[in-house]
């Protein structure tokens, strides 16, 4: 079997979409899951018992059952419910639903990581629980959470391939695509997997940056 | 009129009774009665374990005290009466709109690390009181100014000395214009070079006549500054009077026990020569 470029330079506009799908498809689900994660992290803060309960059960419900099944239940296990969605919405918004787990559960580390005294120190001068939360503890915490957010965001950006199941015209759907056509895998494959990289490594240096920025005050310590 | 009197005369702006504090079955604050006039300074001091941080808290909320009650200013602190003799907690606004005349300093100082010392000031000045950002940026220059911080306005907690974030913090508490304030072992976190720096603000404030309640370890502070002292030991008040009843005084079996240790420290007599030197 010979090396052939040729059938991935011929094809390079259908490949650029199906990139540009990949990147909005991870980064509409990033949105999400940030989203709905810091909500049931504050929740959590907030809320007694029962709230509580019932939200470790959605986490524990979600991180215990593979991305594949979630994906395929709520695409093709929606219509029964009356939940009718478009291949990328379904996508985007599954994406969203299990990385939003994994996002919860590093804010709640956050959370934690900030000492009682700072928020008791708000507490004495008046500030609210919410005040508390977006002016002293969400900058503490970023700090700390800036590398574990980075990862699972990189994370899911290779978890978007999963999206091609249910015929979301993404990048790994596109090169299979071309692959089993033209029956050059290896030229698809070695394509997907450089696109892949590019993207987290890009993601991981935007990081990097992102760290530095939030971390000035930290660059002052004393000792 | 001296100085006893005039207090005793004074307003009540703390009031605590028969407080008591659990924590399950073990109990740390047992049925502790408390005034505190304007103007007056009371030190709690006693053995590490003995409730004085504990009942310290409560007048500031962070903790919910078990049974009794305390009133700020005449209002019933963190408990809403539900029927004669039934009590809910009450919300985050009624609490904070009782606790907003009481300031409180901490041992661990607990400024914001991600803020400059103005910020810290600033902060609640801008979120609660809702000051002008310009307005709040003269007041907040002040009150690092009175704790002679005023240069380090920009700086990052992480820059400066214990000493001097714990004047940041009196700074930030003093900028809410507290009617009392509360200071829990404000120097004992620090190195002992740095804990005089702190004291001296501390002794401005009470020559200005702030009402403050003092949980402390520098009994030379206490005999200085302290209209009242207070003893406690196991989560009860075993002694309370001026400080020469508590120092000079003839002391109970325990009390005597634990000035003992500080006499082994010489902190005591040093400071006792001092006073001897004033009143000469």
């Amino acid at each position: 079997m010979s090396f052939e470029p040729g059938i991935i330079t011929e094809r390079l506009v259908e490949i650029g979409q199906g990139l540009a799908i990949t990147v909005g498809a991870w980064a509409g689900g990033v949105v999400i899951g940030m989203a709905i994660g810091l909500l049931i992290a504050v929740l959590q803060i907030f809320c007694g018992a029962w709230v509580r309960g019932l939200l470790r059960f959605y986490i524990e419900l979600i991180r215990g059952t593979p991305f594949l099944v979630q994906l395929f239940l709520l695409y093709y296990g929606g219509p029964a419910f009356g939940l009718e969605l478009e291949p990328l919405s379904a996508g985007v918004i599954g994406l969203g639903i299990y990385g939003s787990v994994y996002f919860a559960e590093i804010f709640r580390a956050g959370f934690m990581s900030v000492p009682r005294g700072h928020l008791e120190a708000a507490a004495c001068l008046g500030m609210t629980r919410l005040q508390t939360i977006a002016r002293i503890q969400l900058p503490q915490m970023l700090v700390i959470i800036v590398p574990a957010l980075v990862n699972l965001v990189i994370i899911l950006s290779k978890e978007t391939a999963v999206l091609s199941i249910v015929t979301v015209p993404e990048l790994t759907f596109v090169l299979t695509g071309i692959g089993s056509e033209t029956f050059a895998f290896v030229e698809t494959l070695l394509v997907l997997c450089v696109s892949y990289l590019a993207l987290t490594e890009l993601t991981s240096r935007l990081g990097l940056r992102f760290e530095r920025r939030v971390g000035r005050f930290m660059l002052h310590r004393a000792s | 009129m001296n100085q006893t009197s005039r207090i005793a005369n004074a307003e009540v702006v703390l009031q605590a009774r028969q407080l008591c504090k659990r924590f399950g079955a073990h109990e740390v604050v047992r049925s502790v009665d408390l005034e505190v006039h304007r103007s007056e300074v009371v030190c709690l001091i006693g053995p590490s374990g003995s409730g004085k941080s504990t009942l310290l808290r409560c007048m500031a909320f962070l903790e919910e005290y078990s049974a009794g009650e305390i009133h700020i200013e005449g209002e019933l602190l963190g408990y809403v009466q539900n029927g004669a003799d039934r009590r809910v907690r009450a919300s985050e606004a009624q609490i904070n709109h009782v606790r907003r005349n009481v300031g409180m300093v901490f041992q661990q100082f607990n400024l914001w690390p991600h803020m400059s010392a103005l910020g810290n000031v600033t902060e609640a000045l801008l979120r609660v009181r809702r000051l002008k950002p310009d307005e709040a940026r003269r007041r907040g220059l002040a009150m690092l100014d009175k704790v002679g911080l005023a240069a380090k306005a920009d700086a990052y907690p992480g820059q400066m000395s214990g000493g001097q974030q714990q004047r940041v913090a009196i700074a930030r508490a003093l900028a809410m214009e507290p009617h009392i304030m509360l200071f829990d072992e404000p120097t004992s976190a620090l190195d002992p070079e740095l804990v005089g720096e702190v004291l001296q603000v501390m002794k401005d404030l009470a020559r200005e006549g702030m009402t403050m309640v003092v949980v402390t370890h520098e009994m030379g502070f206490a005999a200085q500054v302290a209209d009242t002292v207070m003893f406690l030991d196991q989560g009860a008040v075993v002694a309370r009077g001026t400080p020469r009843e508590i120092f000079q005084g003839n002391p109970s079996p325990r009390l005597q026990q634990f000035l003992q240790n500080y006499l082994d420290r010489n902190a005591f007599w040093q400071q006792e020569r001092e006073l001897k030197e004033g009143a000469a």
